[in-house]
């Protein structure tokens, strides 16, 4: 080892210049992965609690699987026409892409007035959260998937106004992609969701 | 170069959608069905068949809408999804059997299929 004039190692003393946003993929993936840990936890109130009626409504008294199914129509189309929205994109369809994320929008804000209009029926039944364990457990976990697409469907709007605004840079292409893994997300955690939550129940 | 074609192949095709699509709503109306009409004579079964058919359409979502392969991010995307789906088992499972052994050794009405005389 020479001392003084040469040193042998060197230290980094600028940071690796990583190509802007390289590492946003793997970033939001994680986030997705604590946001379904959080699902997790709910989930497993719900399984916990489900039985739990407080001599109150149970699910065979409360859900309407019609209306259920038809939510879930609306969250699989708008998965679907995000889907398009993203190919649109890649091939630098300006237009194309607005006009999918506007149906996507439409199927989001059609899955939150049901959900709303289902609530607004429980509560109105006098089955609101307070009514039971079971009821508390159902109003956290769905409420809590309803309140993502909420957020989901400001960032949709946001991502238009930016889109319109500026075009498809490299930005909004990977902001677009985030929330395409975000929005899909949503769908997988309402797949859990209708099946324990409302087919189980009704059985 | 390659980051381009990475990137198309990040964003799917047509038919990997519309495939996605298709599965998703096979995988979605058979449990509707089921339970809609009042289910089959064997309760387990029909559960067997809703859970089922829930795990199969996840799985699509994350391969035709997700676009999950073990080479996205160079593994880590897959990495990181197998641990979070361990860490939801053992979340899960766990909370579902402590509660059910607490709820089955706790449960007041146990009390009344004793008999007296054989508490100490």
């Amino acid at each position: 080892m020479s001392m003084g004039t040469q040193p042998t190692t060197y230290w980094e003393t600028e940071p690796h210049h990583h190509e802007d946003g390289a590492s946003t993929g793997i970033g939001f993936w994680v986030y997705l992965m604590s946001d379904c840990l959080m699902f997790a936890v709910l989930f497993a109130t719900f399984g916990v609690l489900h039985g739990s009626y407080a001599a109150g409504p149970g699910p065979k008294d409360l859900f309407d699987l019609e209306l259920v199914a038809i939510n879930t129509a609306m969250l699989l189309f708008s998965s679907i026409t995000y889907g398009f929205a993203v190919l649109a994109m890649s091939q630098d369809r300006k237009a194309a892409t607005l006009r999918w994320l506007g149906v996507t929008l439409f199927f989001g804000l059609s899955f939150l007035a049901i959900e709303l209009y289902e609530f607004h029926h429980l509560i109105h039944l006098g089955a609101g959260p307070q009514r039971s364990a079971f009821l508390s457990a159902f109003f956290t976990l769905v409420g809590t998937h309803g309140l993502h697409v909420a957020f989901g469907c400001i960032w949709l709007v946001t991502l238009m106004v930016q889109v319109a605004r500026y075009g498809l840079i490299a930005a909004n292409q990977r902001r677009l992609m985030c929330l395409s893994l975000f929005w899909h997300f949503l769908d997988v955690i309402w797949i859990g969701v209708f099946t324990i939550v409302y087919l189980l129940g009704m059985i | 170069m390659s980051a381009h074609t990475n990137n198309n192949h990040a964003h799917g095709s047509h038919r990997g959608y519309l495939t996605g699509f298709i599965l998703s709503v096979i995988l979605t109306a058979i449990p509707f069905g089921l339970v809609m009409s009042g289910g089959l004579d064997s309760r387990i079964l029909t559960v067997a068949i809703v859970v089922g058919c829930a795990i199969i359409q996840v799985l699509v979502h994350m391969v035709y809408f997700l676009h999950m392969n073990s080479h996205a991010e160079e593994g880590w995307t897959l990495l990181s999804t197998l641990f979070t789906v361990v860490i939801v088992m053992i979340m899960i499972a766990g909370s579902l059997w402590v509660m059910f052994h607490l709820n089955t050794n706790m449960m007041p009405q146990m009390n009344h299929d004793i008999p007296l005389e054989s508490l100490p």
